[in-house]
């Protein structure tokens, strides 16, 4: 066992792929398992939602999570929550000090209003997650607020906010530990306007294991 | 919540035509919180005719209400007595997909505190209802409501069919009333009960009570379904269950024009005008 992105793994490997740069992922996370997310080359923005695998209309909620802990930023320890207030994962280990979950996901459309209508043609996490979700019978309204792995939104004491330089560098990793049975969906950011993957969207890995 | 009804005396239950009596004596009743029809409303701002109000209601602590308005509708809500919490769902009345997105709002303008001049932003990148006037300036953006879970552990239970109604459970009965579900009860945001961040990113709520008569005015920018629910801040720190009656009154307005101080404040807001503007180019 070489691959240092192995270490300290707590469980036998049943899932390892590397989700390409600006691609979407989707893979189902059983309870107890744990979902390794490694930050390959460094700053990358890995856009996060979660559904419960039972109940899908039972999801990842950013703000019961927030108003859970008091807390805007997931840190280790934090407790993942759905729309109604249920664990669904819990980040056992991060090598970054914290992650964003109210920056939200670049669209297209939001993007015509961040950097102008000439970005509107670009690929966008949105369009991500749709796709993703699309193979199972989920929608637009299936899409809500995420979270944004390795990705830095600090809040100015007079309510400023922007996404800026990331916490993250090659080969950092985020552990999730599932609560209950749910169903991942990631984009890897496209996003090339703003500092969220440093301009330069890359690969990242995920590991499941027992 | 429900109003208590007069005792139906033994001998009527058994009588339709009484029972028509009872029930008909009733109307007229006037309660604190109530929808008002046709609606009338004393305190109109100036220059707003009597003929164009919309909607009159006070929502009950602990209720809800949904409307559908027009473009160019104005929507006022006051707290009457200091401790209305109005969380706010706001959709496309034409295409209910397309809903706020409490993301995009705060990323998009760069800040995190509503007030005056602030848009409520739709998935879509339009401009779903702006904010022409805020004397209350405590809003939250980041908590989303209380939910079953969270009622039940504050105050013992969180029904909508016990006394302390939570709510999640608010935005999905108000919701449904369109026609919507479960996956369509998306974030919102909680006007008049805020938060503030602070460096490390602790949530610091702002839960009053506040003096009674603030008020929040907000103007439809496009053809929209709001759903609001008036039930205590999941963060508010009082033991008791503590919020009072909200007022909502609506009324029909111009649509917003091309000189309006509001859309042209920021480049990133003209933008979301354009393409609300787009929208409704037909």
């Amino acid at each position: 066992m070489n691959d240092p992105h192995l270490a300290g793994l707590p469980g036998a490997i049943v899932h390892d792929e590397v989700v390409p740069a600006r691609a979407p992922w989707l893979h189902p996370v059983a309870k107890g398992q744990t979902l390794r997310i490694v930050d390959l080359e460094g700053n990358q923005a890995v856009d996060f939602l979660l559904y419960s695998a039972a109940d899908d209309a039972e999801r990842y909620s950013a703000q019961d999570t927030v108003a859970a802990q008091g807390n805007l930023f997931l840190r280790e320890g934090t407790v993942l929550r759905s729309n109604e207030g249920r664990p669904m994962m819990t980040i056992a280990a991060s090598a970054v000090p914290y992650h964003d979950t109210i920056g939200g996901a670049c669209s297209c459309e939001s993007n015509t209003l961040r950097y102008g209508h000439h970005t509107k043609s670009q690929h966008a996490c949105v369009e991500n997650f749709l796709e993703a979700n699309l193979t199972q019978g989920r929608g637009k309204r299936d899409i809500v607020s995420n979270i944004n792995f390795f990705m830095n939104v600090p809040v100015e004491p007079d309510g400023s906010l922007g996404i800026v330089d990331g916490l993250s560098a090659p080969g950092l990793t985020v552990d999730l530990r599932a609560e209950m049975d749910v169903v991942v969906v990631v984009s890897n950011c496209p996003q090339i306007n703003n500092p969220c993957n440093a301009f330069n969207p890359t690969p990242v890995r995920m590991i499941v294991c027992a | 919540m429900t109003q208590t009804l007069a005792p139906v005396p033994a001998h009527q239950l058994a009588d339709p035509l009484a029972a028509r009596e009872h029930a008909r004596s009733q109307g007229g009743t006037v309660a604190e919180s109530m929808p008002v029809l046709p609606p009338v409303a004393d305190d109109l701002p100036e220059g707003v005719s009597p003929e164009d109000l919309v909607w009159e209601e006070t929502i009950a602590a602990g209720g809800y209400a949904t409307r559908r308005l027009s473009r160019g509708a104005r929507l006022r809500l006051i707290d009457l007595k200091g401790d209305a919490c109005a969380s706010l769902l706001v959709f496309n009345a034409e295409l209910p997909t397309e809903r706020l997105n409490v993301a995009d709002t705060v990323k998009v303008q760069w800040n995190a505190y509503l007030g005056e001049g602030k848009l409520l932003l739709s998935d879509m990148g339009r401009a779903m209802m702006s904010i022409l006037a805020d004397t209350a300036g405590t809003h939250d953006t980041f908590c989303g409501v209380s939910n079953a879970a969270t009622n039940a552990a504050k105050y013992g239970e969180g029904r909508n069919s016990g006394p302390y109604p939570n709510g999640r459970d608010r935005f999905l009965l108000g919701a449904a009333k369109h026609g919507l579900s479960r996956r369509d009860v998306h974030p919102c945001i909680t006007l008049f009960k805020g938060t503030r961040i602070e460096p490390d990113g602790t949530v610091v709520p702002q839960v009053g009570p506040f003096e009674p008569g603030r008020s929040i005015m907000l103007r439809a920018e496009m053809e929209v379904i709001v759903v609001i629910a008036n039930c205590p801040h999941v963060l508010d720190p009082r033991v008791d269950y503590t919020v009072t009656p909200l007022r909502a009154t609506a009324w029909r307005g111009p649509v917003t024009p091309a000189d309006d101080p509001v859309r042209n404040a920021t480049p990133e807001g003209l933008r979301a005008f354009l393409n609300v503007e787009d929208h409704f180019r037909r």
